[in-house]
């Protein structure tokens, strides 16, 4: 065993954090306010070599390893939960099924700028029937000629409408159930693929998140990722990695709240003392602090296995559950320590509280950790 | 970073889960039921170098590193915590602080005895009055003609009654509050040094639990353990180890336990199905595995840490506190599963949860490692 992070990891993180704290924090409130995307974060994020962290240089990645990935979502959550869900999505969704699954052609075509920041990704899976039950899709893709004809709509779809590119799920054969999913690679402006409506959100309000509406979009043949009838396959592993992505985001807000309260309980006072000297208060920091380190324990491991080959889907379930209910729970003790003051946009905490409740609910709720990690238990 | 064992580790702790099976686990119960110290089982631990372990071998140890401890004493209390809390006391408390601040002369005659387990050791510092507080001790010591005379009384005293030396904590002037506190080398037949109260416990039955009590015990001069007032930092100094041990009782505690929950509700059946089946015992279920999980990579963390000669004070509290109130609140929970045969003796998983709970009190107690992990935090 080896607790340490290498040199590099080390240095990368450096480089992220000084990232997000000269680039990214100046912005994120009053982003949060007003809903909006930057798309000029997301091409800065390109120039600093993170939007293809993962991926070799022959696709325009940085050749660097899961572990570096997670700590830049980490980072980037610390300051500003919606950046790393932009992040997360571009590389873990999108990008990850074209590396895994992508023809050579595909992968010089989609990968290649995906990495490089040149191109936003996006990936369409869940709709209005098809939340935890995947594999009830009712999007249909027919095959006409050279020619797929998609038809369906997805729903709460992040990065949606700035992204280039989207992993498409649909149905290719309805009777086969979960088997008859495939996927396929669309690009914006396909005639036939609009966007609708745009929710509004409690939190990750900077992160954008449409509907995709497909009208008989055709889209070509040489789109299908993997084979017809691998889609839910596809999905599945997407997720298994994905959720380590969000395992990190939960991290990097709990970690972001925690610091702010530790700052805030050493400064403000109360009886004549700073409240951290209570008890009360810095109980609460201790456990914070505590469910945080394991947190991103469990995180890191479930990356290190992926970088290994080894099983990870396990590693990455628990890893999600654990740092996403913690996130939850220190930002709504951070809120508490702050008092009043936490409840208002004064701050940026009532802000990372918003921001970590998705960590339980998207890229599997935690309900589906749950099944996840007790099916495996049964293996055990 | 390295998530993996190493070769070595997985090897040492697959000899000691064998080790467990065979000579732990078979007098388990009995040893709860009867209250008997395992005096058999501590034998065999020291036949095979288990009573030093992290302890180098010029002084009788094995040489081998924290985290194989870790791993041993999480071994041994997945079937019998009292024998781990046993190990770990003699080793983290009983044993280091000779290593670290004994003379050449004193780590002749103890730490090689205690090392290769031939002599068994303890640790006194608790007091009625000084729990938590333990700077507020009272028990003194006076000097007088190349001995010092210990008064006063200690209480909770772990391996007390079944050591062969205590390592005791006494004022040599109660004026100067925790800078007169000054350390001991007491062997168990010093003249007036008594064995007082023997507690009768919830649970961890196989260990002893005494009150020693110093009536002019005599204590040579050359068993004074480091310098005059230099005590307390000494207790401070083994505090990081004594916590990774009981994190690692605790590991082994909240896994059994919840193994024992695992395996019932695959076979129990209720309205015609198993009762892992129902999601309201897979998912506890699934929670309970995770934080398992996560208190395992924060207790070998520290292990690792310890290993490496490194400061690691937040660590081992972190990894106390995760451990042992997963111990408890797992031990707990896996009675619950089972219904009212999780209450009966023939199940053994009441047996975890009477065991778990001292885990979040002594060596610290919880609220004491909160009180560490903030002032790391905040500082």
């Amino acid at each position: 065993m080896d607790f340490r992070l290498t040199e590099e990891h080390e240095m990368m993180r450096k480089m992220i954090r000084d990232f997000a704290v000269n680039e990214v924090e100046p912005g994120a409130a009053e982003r949060d306010e007003n809903e909006e995307f930057s798309r000029e974060l997301f091409d800065q994020m390109g120039k600093i070599g993170i939007t293809g962290i993962p991926w070799p240089e022959e696709y325009g990645g940085e050749g660097a390893d899961y572990l570096s990935y997670v700590i830049a979502v980490e980072e980037l959550s610390r300051v500003e939960a919606s950046a790393g869900t932009t992040l997360s999505a571009h590389i873990s969704l999108c990008s990850w099924p074209i590396f895994k699954f992508g023809t050579e052609e595909q992968k010089q075509k989609y990968l290649q700028p995906l990495s490089k920041g040149e191109k936003l990704g996006a990936f369409g899976l869940t709709e209005e029937q098809a939340g935890t039950d995947a594999a009830a899709q009712k999007t249909t893709a027919v095959l006409d000629g050279n020619e797929y004809i998609l038809n369906g709509t997805k729903i709460f779809i992040s990065n949606a409408g700035d992204a280039e590119i989207y992993v498409v799920f649909a149905m290719t054969d309805p009777e086969k159930k979960a088997k008859g999913i495939s996927a396929f690679i669309v690009e914006k402006d396909t005639p036939g693929f609009t966007f609708g409506k745009k929710e509004k959100k409690m939190g990750l309000r900077s992160s954008p998140t449409l509907e995709l509406i497909f009208e008989d979009c055709r889209i070509p043949k040489e789109n299908l990722l993997g084979q017809e009838g691998e889609g839910f396959k596809i999905a599945m592993s997407v997720l298994d990695g994905g959720r380590n992505g969000i395992a990190a985001q939960a991290v990097g807000i709990a970690q972001g709240a925690l610091d702010a309260a530790v700052d805030y309980a050493k400064q403000r006072q109360q009886f004549g003392q700073p409240i951290g000297n209570f008890q009360a208060i810095s109980f609460m920091l201790a456990d914070c602090a505590t469910k945080i380190e394991a947190s991103r324990l469990l995180t890191y491991q479930a990356a290190f296995l992926e970088n290994e080959g080894l099983p990870y889907s396990q590693a990455s379930s628990m890893a999600k559950l654990y740092a996403a209910e913690t996130a939850m729970e220190v930002t709504t003790k951070v809120v508490q320590i702050f008092g009043g003051y936490g409840y208002t946009r004064e701050y940026p905490v009532e802000r990372f509280m918003r921001d970590a409740k998705i960590t339980e609910l998207y890229e599997g709720t935690s309900e589906v950790q749950r099944l996840v990690i007790s099916r495996n238990l049964l293996k055990g | 970073m390295n998530f993996n064992l190493s070769a070595h580790h997985q090897r040492k702790r697959e000899e000691y889960r064998q080790f467990t099976q065979e000579h732990i686990k078979p007098r388990a119960k009995e040893i709860d039921e009867k209250k008997m110290f395992p005096r058999e089982a501590l034998q065999e631990m020291a036949a095979r170098g288990y009573m030093g372990l992290p302890l180098p071998r010029e002084w009788g140890g094995k040489g081998d590193d924290f985290l194989s401890y870790v791993l041993l004493i999480e071994e041994i209390s997945k079937a019998c915590p009292s024998t781990g809390g046993i190990l770990s006391v003699h080793t983290s408390v009983g044993t280091y602080p000779i290593l670290y601040y004994g003379t050449e002369t004193q780590k002749n005659k103890y730490l090689s005895r205690l090392a290769s387990g031939e002599w068994l050791g303890a640790f006194a510092l608790t007091e009625t009055q000084a729990g938590s507080d333990a700077g507020a001790i009272s028990t003194t010591a006076r000097l007088e003609d190349e001995y010092y005379y210990l008064n006063g009384s200690k209480v909770f005293i772990t391996n007390g009654g079944e050591a062969d030396v205590y390592t005791v904590f006494a004022t040599i002037d109660s004026s100067i509050g925790k800078k007169g506190i000054t350390a001991f080398l007491v062997d168990k037949d010093t003249p007036g040094m008594l064995i007082g109260t023997k507690e009768e416990k919830m649970g961890l039955n196989g260990s002893t639990t005494v009150e020693l009590v110093f009536e002019d015990a005599r204590i040579p001069l050359n068993n004074r353990l480091g310098k005059e007032g230099e005590g307390f930092p000494i207790a401070l100094s083994l505090l990081d180890g004594g916590r990774i041990g009981i994190a690692a009782q605790a590991l082994g505690i909240a896994s059994a336990s919840l193994e024992i929950a695992l395996d019932f509700t695959r076979q129990r059946e209720q309205f015609g199905q198993k009762l892992f089946d129902f999601q309201g015992v897979s998912c506890t279920l699934a929670d309970y595995f995770t934080r398992l999980e996560a208190a395992k990579l924060m207790v070998y963390r520290a292990g690792w840490l310890k290993s490496r000669g490194e400061k690691c004070t937040k660590e081992s509290s972190m990894a106390k506190v995760m451990a042992t109130d997963l111990a408890m609140d797992a031990s707990s929970k896996s009675v619950s599963l089972m219904g009212a045969r999780g209450g009966l003796k023939e199940y053994h998983v009441e047996k975890y949860f009477r065991d778990a709970k001292v885990t979040q009190i002594y060596e610290g107690t919880n609220q004491i490692q909160r009180m560490v992990i903030a002032r790391e935090v905040l500082n």
